[in-house]
């Protein structure tokens, strides 16, 4: 984990290395202050010796200075480090989520995927803060502390030698009680947060089932959750205090104790009363040193989840890769399926997809039908290789999908979505995804061809109206028809909409459909709908049945041979022959 | 056509003003102070124990500090001058000492443990504090917030509380008493050299007030750009898909690093700031360390009388030895509340965000009429009964203190009700409609012709501008909403599902619902076949959405689930979109027989879905302009008939 973590450090590998160099001299410093200052005090003050104090008291200055200086830049540099990092790797893992097959993006839910790149970045950009500033330096006061504490009374010293194993020990078992607390408290956020963004999402649905209580109840209990073992978790730490002033209170008493006795017994020559006060403040150092020690390693437990969390985005391999030497070019529009077979994981038993064969000529419009669950969308992500198949194979151009490059393939495989997306910015910026070069004239072709033109040039701003997150500010059907004109940007040469205007009103969509087949006569269209009459005037339609392809032929041919078609037909079209 | 694009531009009016509430957060409000300490009220008892123990706590490590004065003048300095024996006198100081510490000791660890139930207590009263505000507040809101926005209410604002509550607010009152009892120490030592560190004291705020200015305008800086990067990845994570299809990697991960690199300079800068104040306060710290060793020198030499809170004296060394060590005590606490700044002013930041959310208006309902489980006497007058009855009337309180009962019977009468999302740009005309029980109503026209505004009004998702809606008679305003929305059920275009089996997601419409009764109306609504297909049937644990889930399997399931709650009246807003016209008509049939005798609002594209409607009202840009059944309406050969028309066009 560590290691695919560190490659995202990259250009902050200087600011990383430097920063805890520059606290290895802040560090020596702070050690070294309190010796002069015991010097000052000793030889300066008690002698009444102004020359020694001014002398002193500027080398001490100087140190000041000095330890000043490497505490700012230390500060910069982790701060630089720190952030620079941070970014680092929401760009990496960013850059491998675009790379990711749609398999792979259903692996992790989308809700999942944000987390890993905000929350979980935080406390990895806060952990590697601490890493390179604090953990460096807590070691090292504690150390040097130690050893000036030797150099003064070796003695005295000793105290230190039993006081620093029962403070670890105590502190470790602390940590060790608490860290599966923490643990479950951050499962439970993340429960509170799913719970809230449900409630969000669903709360026309609460409130038009009146659930607004039983909802309520229901976040009342996680949070109660939260708050036990949170409560649980720092009642534990709230040990930590009180256990490091025990043992430095312990110290403090013990040092009083035998360092008068040192003192008095040699007449301050083995001890003088400023280096008692030193003494005094290596205690300190050393004690809190550990205790930030102890505080850094509940911060890595902690964030240990979130970098394994990461570890995971940045090592997600995608499914679906170009294979060597690519092929550039898509020939035409033919599509051909040998006997395919899909399922949509490795292991899973059931096939959505068996023995589908088919082949389709350039230009050709094809209608698909079926019911609900019997794999359409499926078959036709196959084509611009949004999953790969599990058996056979699916030719474009006369090649294999595989052997194509992916862009080269999707930029010639058009594609609506069921669920489809647009982002904010505005129409315009909407439709260029489409095409990024292309000009005011394109656009305005593809929205006619669109049926979108009408009511564009009905908004105020026209193309340049605002489009809100997820599009919510245009209907249902308009989202439809933009979609749409985004896709024909493209010029494909094959064009699937997968029910794409199934909420455009039936007139509509028939001169949608009409648009298509005039303009665009070399485009294979592919349409998958509800509707008999989206489908019936298409050169081929498939009846899909339960992942099988249950009929293929044209609107005559199924009325006679396929009975499943015909009913279809039956209960669209019955009654509307009474008023002809 | 307009609506919803007009709601939604009303909704940006509404939320201009929140991103510039955010900038103003960088002032502090003493408002919103008082509010934070208001939320400290419930736990006055305890704050009180804790300030208590605080105190005593910072007590015990100041008379730590000046002990050490105390033993090197009274114990070692004597012993070593004049060869006494002070040991026993030193053992007993120690002794007291130690008492001391035990109870400082003790207090640290009782204001620890109480402090964690204060602290999180408060954080759950806020966090449910909001969640059943929210729950009360109108669909428009929902309408005009973002969820992320939203949602971090609930998390990074709530967490900066915590950071201040627990941490930065115990911290500043301990180091506030350290200040304090330092301070009079030092005037009890010499009020010249105190003078001159309060001089030296002004310097050090102005440069902390400097940088940690600075350091806190920047942390503000980094949330918003951190809520620009959230934001930027939520949306684009969401259309990951659509990204891929359009091959728009590229220019995605472009913006992406736009953003995420404004963030990191923000960073950068906000944490640099941070991080250099400590080491900047420690070493001027030892700067005045240095300036009162040589003032105090110089003075002492002089021979300077020396004034003090006890007296007049002459300033001897030992007195500048110990003062300068009170100095390092007095710098250190002030360095350390100089170090929560930054997570007092997020806190702030965020509590404002807080009651911001709190004080949201919430949904208003003056309704007085309830919905009530009747039975019908002996003379066949309608009473109320406390039993489940399976008969509900609505219960009128007049003026007068008189109790009527309407039957319920899913009536609905629209009369010239007239609706605008924003001022000026009505959505919808003059709409009058009557559907009595049993009648199956539908509307059909234009995507955003106004079709999904009219049931909205009905079950007051929004509130009319003008005209009336009766439901049995009663003008629907008078109505508790909840009891309104009660006899109304509704299933939307939208699927949204709950994370929970199956079972609990069809129990939603009805939660104290049998097993036996949720199958039955999965069985209505034809799910019950492909719920059964699942891995564990109807225990199959639905996550995120039902995401597993195809759009039309989701629809079956939300109407299973509005059957189970069997209202009299039902709204179907596009429920069957996504459903194959052979599963529909299934659905259909089993949805009639449920709905004999009830009343029914239909909203489809699909024109074979209300075709049987008793009658169906053609829209156009918020008016009714044709209405009648579907024979009528063919015969009339307006646009209904044109539309119908339009599936055999092509023939």
């Amino acid at each position: 984990m560590i290691k695919t973590l560190a490659k995202s450090i990259r250009e902050y590998k200087f600011q990383s290395i430097i920063t805890p160099i520059l606290v290895l001299g802040e560090v020596a410093m702070e050690v070294i202050i309190p010796l002069l200052m015991a010097s000052l005090i000793d030889n300066g003050i008690s002698d009444g010796s102004m020359g020694y104090v001014v002398r002193m008291g500027v080398i001490l200055l100087i140190c000041a200075v000095v330890s000043m200086f490497f505490g700012s830049m230390a500060g910069k540099t982790c701060a630089a480090a720190s952030a620079g990092f941070a970014k680092n790797l929401r760009h990496d893992m960013y850059y491998n989520v675009q790379n990711f097959a749609f398999s792979n993006i259903d692996k992790f839910s989308t809700a999942s995927i944000v987390t890993r790149l905000t929350t979980d970045v935080t406390n990895v950009q806060q952990a590697y803060m601490m890493l390179i500033r604090t953990a460096v330096r807590s070691p090292l006061m504690l150390v040097f502390s130690f050893v000036f504490s030797f150099r003064i009374n070796a003695r005295l010293s000793t105290v230190f030698i039993v006081f620093i194993p029962i403070l670890a020990a105590g502190l470790l078992l602390i940590i060790s009680k608490a860290h599966p607390l923490f643990k479950r408290v951050f499962n439970t956020y993340d429960r509170l947060n799913a719970s809230t963004e449900e409630n969000l999402r669903g709360i026309r649905v609460v409130k038009s089932f009146n659930r607004e209580e039983y909802e309520k109840s229901k976040f009342y209990k996680i949070s109660e959750n939260i708050y036990s073992d949170f409560v649980k978790a720092e009642k534990l730490v709230a040990l930590n205090m009180p256990l490091m002033q025990v043992c430095m209170y312990s110290c403090v008493i013990i040092i009083s104790w035998f360092g008068a006795k040192i003192i008095v017994n040699s007449t301050g020559t083995e001890l003088s009363t400023g280096e008692l006060t030193s003494m005094f403040t290596y205690a300190v150092q050393i004690l809190s040193s550990l205790m930030m020690l102890s505080m850094l390693l509940v911060m890595f437990t902690m964030s240990r989840a979130s970098g394994e969390r990461i570890t995971e985005i940045l090592k997600e391999k995608s499914d679906i890769t170009n294979c060597e030497n690519p092929v550039e070019e898509v020939k035409d529009g033919s599509i051909e399926l040998d006997n395919v077979g899909f399922k949509y994981s490795k292991s899973g038993e059931k096939y959505v997809l068996q023995n589908i064969n088919l082949k389709i000529n350039s230009g050709e419009t094809i209608g698909i039908i079926g019911g609900t669950g019997s794999a359409k969308s499926t078959l036709v992500q196959l084509i611009p290789r949004l999953y790969d198949v599990t058996e056979g194979s699916v030719k474009v151009g006369g090649t294999d999908v595989r052997n194509y490059d992916l862009n080269a393939l999707r930029n010639n495989v058009a594609m609506v979505l069921q669920k489809n997306e647009l982002f904010s910015g505005t129409i315009k910026s909407n439709l260029l995804w489409g095409n990024e070069n292309a000009t005011d004239e394109e656009i305005t072709d593809a929205c006619r061809k669109a049926q979108a033109e009408e009511f564009i040039e009905n908004l105020p701003d026209k193309y340049d109206t605002v489009i809100e997150q997820g599009g919510t500010n245009v209907s249902g059907g308009q989202k439809q028809r933009l979609c749409i004109a985004r896709a024909l940007l493209k010029r494909p040469k094959i064009l699937i909409l997968d029910d794409s205007t199934s909420a455009v009103d039936t007139a509509t969509d028939s001169k949608i459909r009409k648009a298509l087949r005039d303009d665009l006569p070399e485009t294979t269209k592919i349409i998958i709908a509800q509707r008999i009459s989206s489908v019936q005037e298409a050169d081929k339609i498939i009846v899909m049945d339960d992942g099988k392809i249950a009929a293929f032929g044209n609107h005559e041919q199924l009325m006679n041979e396929s009975p499943i078609y015909r009913e279809v037909y039956d209960s669209q079209v019955k009654g509307g022959d009474d008023d002809e | 056509m307009m609506n919803k694009s007009k709601a939604s531009n009303n909704a940006k009016t509404q939320g201009a003003p929140v991103d510039a509430r955010k900038e103003e957060n960088i002032k502090i409000n003493g408002k919103t102070v008082k509010r934070i300490l208001g939320l400290f009220g419930q736990y006055k008892l305890r704050l009180f124990l804790v300030a208590v123990f605080i105190i005593i706590s910072a007590v015990a490590s100041v008379l730590s500090s000046i002990f050490l004065q105390t033993l090197i003048d009274d114990y070692i300095t004597p012993m070593l001058e004049t060869g006494e024996d002070l040991f026993a006198g030193l053992f007993k100081a120690l002794a007291t000492m130690a008492c001391i510490y035990v109870i400082g000791a003790l207090s640290g660890l009782l204001y620890g443990r109480i402090m964690a139930t204060v602290s999180q207590g408060i954080l759950k009263t806020v966090r449910d504090k909001m969640f059943s505000h929210m729950q009360t507040l109108p669909i428009k809101y929902f309408d005009s917030h973002t969820f992320g926005d939203v949602m971090s209410y609930y998390t990074n604002d709530t967490d900066s509380l915590r950071q201040m509550i627990s941490q930065s607010v115990p911290q500043t009152i301990s180091s506030l008493v350290s200040i304090v009892a330092v301070f009079f120490s030092m005037l009890r030592q010499s009020i010249w050299l105190t003078l001159f560190v309060l001089v030296f004291l002004v310097l050090i705020l102005k440069i902390t007030g400097y940088i940690g200015g600075k350091s806190s305008s920047y942390f503000i800086k980094q949330q918003l750009s951190l809520g620009v990067v959230n934001g930027y990845i939520e949306e684009m994570i969401n259309g990951q898909k659509v990204v891929k299809v359009f091959c728009h990697e590229d220019k995605a991960k472009e913006e992406f690093d736009d953003k995420n690199g404004v963030l990191c300079k923000n960073m950068t800068k906000a944490n640099t700031y941070a991080n250099i104040l400590m080491p900047l306060m420690n070493n001027l710290g030892y700067v005045l360390y240095v300036a009162l060793a040589i003032i105090g020198g110089v003075l002492a030499i002089q021979g300077v009388s020396n004034l003090t809170l006890v007296g007049w004296n002459t300033l001897t060394l030992g007195t500048i030895a110990s003062f300068l060590t009170l100095s390092r005590s007095f710098i250190n606490p002030i360095s350390q509340v100089s170090q929560q700044i930054n997570s007092i002013a997020m806190a702030m930041a965020g509590a404002e965000r807080i009651f911001t959310l709190i004080d949201e208006e919430p949904e208003t309902d003056d309704g007085y009429v309830t919905l009530v489980n009747a039975v019908y006497d002996k003379n066949g007058e309608i009473k109320e009964s406390d039993k489940r009855t399976g008969i509900w009337a609505w219960k009128h309180p007049h003026g007068d203190g008189t109790l009527t009962y309407t039957p319920l019977k899913g009536n609905v009468v629209l009369d010239d009700v007239d609706f605008e999302y924003e001022e000026g740009k009505p959505v919808l005309h003059n709409i009058s409609l009557y559907a009595e029980p049993g009648q199956k109503v539908a509307f059909v026209g234009a995507t955003g012709a106004g079709k999904t505004t009219i049931t909205n009004l009905i079950n007051r998702f929004y509130d009319i501008a003008d005209g009336k809606i009766r439901y049995d008679g009663i003008n629907i305003n008078k109505i508790k909403k909840a009891d309104l929305r009660r006899s109304l059920g509704i299933v939307l275009q939208d699927v949204n599902l709950f994370t929970g089996t199956v079972m609990d997601n069809i129990r939603y419409g009805k939660l104290d619902a049998t097993d036996e009764e949720c199958i039955a109306a999965a069985r209505l609504a034809n799910a019950d076949s492909f719920i059964r297909m699942l891995p564990k049937g109807y225990d199959t644990v639905l996550s995120g959405d039902g995401s597993g889930l195809s759009q039309g399997q989701r629809q079956l399931i939300s109407i299973a689930r509005a059957a189970v709650a069997d209202p009299p009246v039902m709204i179907l807003d596009e429920a069957t979109s996504s459903i194959d016209t052979r599963t529909e008509a299934i659905v259909q049939q089993g949805m009639d027989a449920l709905m004999k005798g009830r009343t029914v609002f239909v909203i489809a594209h699909r024109l074979s879905t209300v075709k049987n409607s008793d009658v169906i009202m053609v829209l156009e840009h918020g008016r009714i302009i044709e209405r009648g059944s579907h024979e009528k309406l063919i015969a009339e050969k307006g646009n209904y008939y044109r539309l119908y028309k339009g599936v055999f066009e092509l023939e």
